[in-house]
């Protein structure tokens, strides 16, 4: 047996981009009605855990993906944020529908024009609101997006709360 | 079947400045003057012949350009003798006296009314905003108010030391 049947050659980047995009545990986190399609999307019919997304955490210390499903208030904000930076690194944000994208119907005093305004957005999933199938493909096009990535821009460990 | 109308004439005789308006059926409804409306909601819950012992709603209306600008609305239900009443009183920028020592639901409703009119409640035990952020400029629901309000096109930015 030659040594070429035994060894795989690869580049780290792409063995731990690899690894990352096939398990993104999302933060258990809803904030209005598209929060009831993201929970769908973990149900048998639609089955999120074949994208590896399965594991919602109860604890945004042990989550890597945060889906923003619903309107983001003005008063919601602040709490948003601080899980945000609760997450530990390397951490991403699907935006998922209308009003996490852009504010969407409520052009109101009352509501943040976009969860981008105030936590950096990877994906945007458009829809009023999107169905499973769009957050499947959301997570498709976000896999793909860490499969490009460099670890010298997301470091291997880094503390909650400190920036990449 | 009654319209429950005789209980606005209950309270008309006990209370002065009471007034029954015209109403759809089934929604009989009194107009109390300012100075009454405290003395009415006490008749209203513990007279013996009315015991309205449930606040359904309490709601504001802003008549911009008439005087007094406010309407407050309670929509009262007694559940002694199967009846549902409307009550209001009509009041300026000074608000009126809290209703939450009669129906503990009030507290939050008034709060509400605080909140989105400006309103205050004497007497209230615990008169702070409700929906929107403590440190909010304005009262949303008043006719003046911008619907999309300060601010807006201008990024939003979150300051967690504050929050």
């Amino acid at each position: 047996m030659g040594i070429e049947k035994n060894v795989l050659v690869t580049t780290l980047d792409w063995a731990i981009n690899w690894s990352r995009k096939n398990s993104l545990f999302p933060v258990t986190f809803g904030l209005a009605c598209c929060a009831l399609e993201m929970m769908v999307a973990s149900s048998a019919e639609y089955d999120i855990a074949r994208f590896g997304a399965e594991v919602f955490r109860p604890s945004p210390r042990q989550s890597d993906l945060m889906i923003v499903a619903g309107t983001l208030t003005k008063k919601m904000a602040p709490v948003v944020r601080r899980i945000y930076e609760q997450m530990p690194n390397p951490k991403w944000v699907i935006a998922y529908g209308a009003c996490a994208s852009s504010g969407g119907i409520f052009k109101s005093y009352s509501v943040v024009q976009g969860v981008d305004q105030i936590i950096p957005v990877d994906v945007y999933i458009p829809g009023c609101p999107p169905r499973p199938e769009a957050l499947l493909k959301g997570i498709i096009e976000l896999q793909k997006k860490i499969q490009k990535e460099s670890i010298k821009d997301r470091p291997l460990i880094t503390l909650p709360g400190k920036s990449a | 079947m009654s319209d429950n109308s005789e209980f606005l004439k209950i309270l008309s005789d006990k209370v002065a400045g009471v007034k029954i308006v015209p109403t759809p059926p089934g929604e009989p409804s009194a107009m109390v003057d300012r100075e009454s409306i405290h003395e009415a909601l006490d008749h209203l819950r513990y007279d013996r012949d009315l015991l309205f012992d449930m606040l359904v709603e309490l709601f504001a209306v802003d008549y911009t350009g008439e005087e007094p600008r406010f309407e407050i609305v309670y929509i009262l239900r007694s559940t002694k003798n199967n009846a549902r009443i409307v009550v209001k009183t009509r009041t300026g920028d000074e608000g009126i006296e809290t209703a939450s020592h009669l129906w503990p639901a009030a507290n939050f409703l008034e709060r509400e009314i605080y909140d989105m009119f400006g309103l205050p409640f004497a007497n209230h035990p615990d008169l702070r905003r409700i929906y929107n952020p403590d440190d909010f400029e304005g009262h949303p629901l008043r006719k003046e108010f911008p619907l999309e309000g300060k601010d807006f096109d201008k990024p939003f930015v979150v300051d967690l030391e504050k929050a």
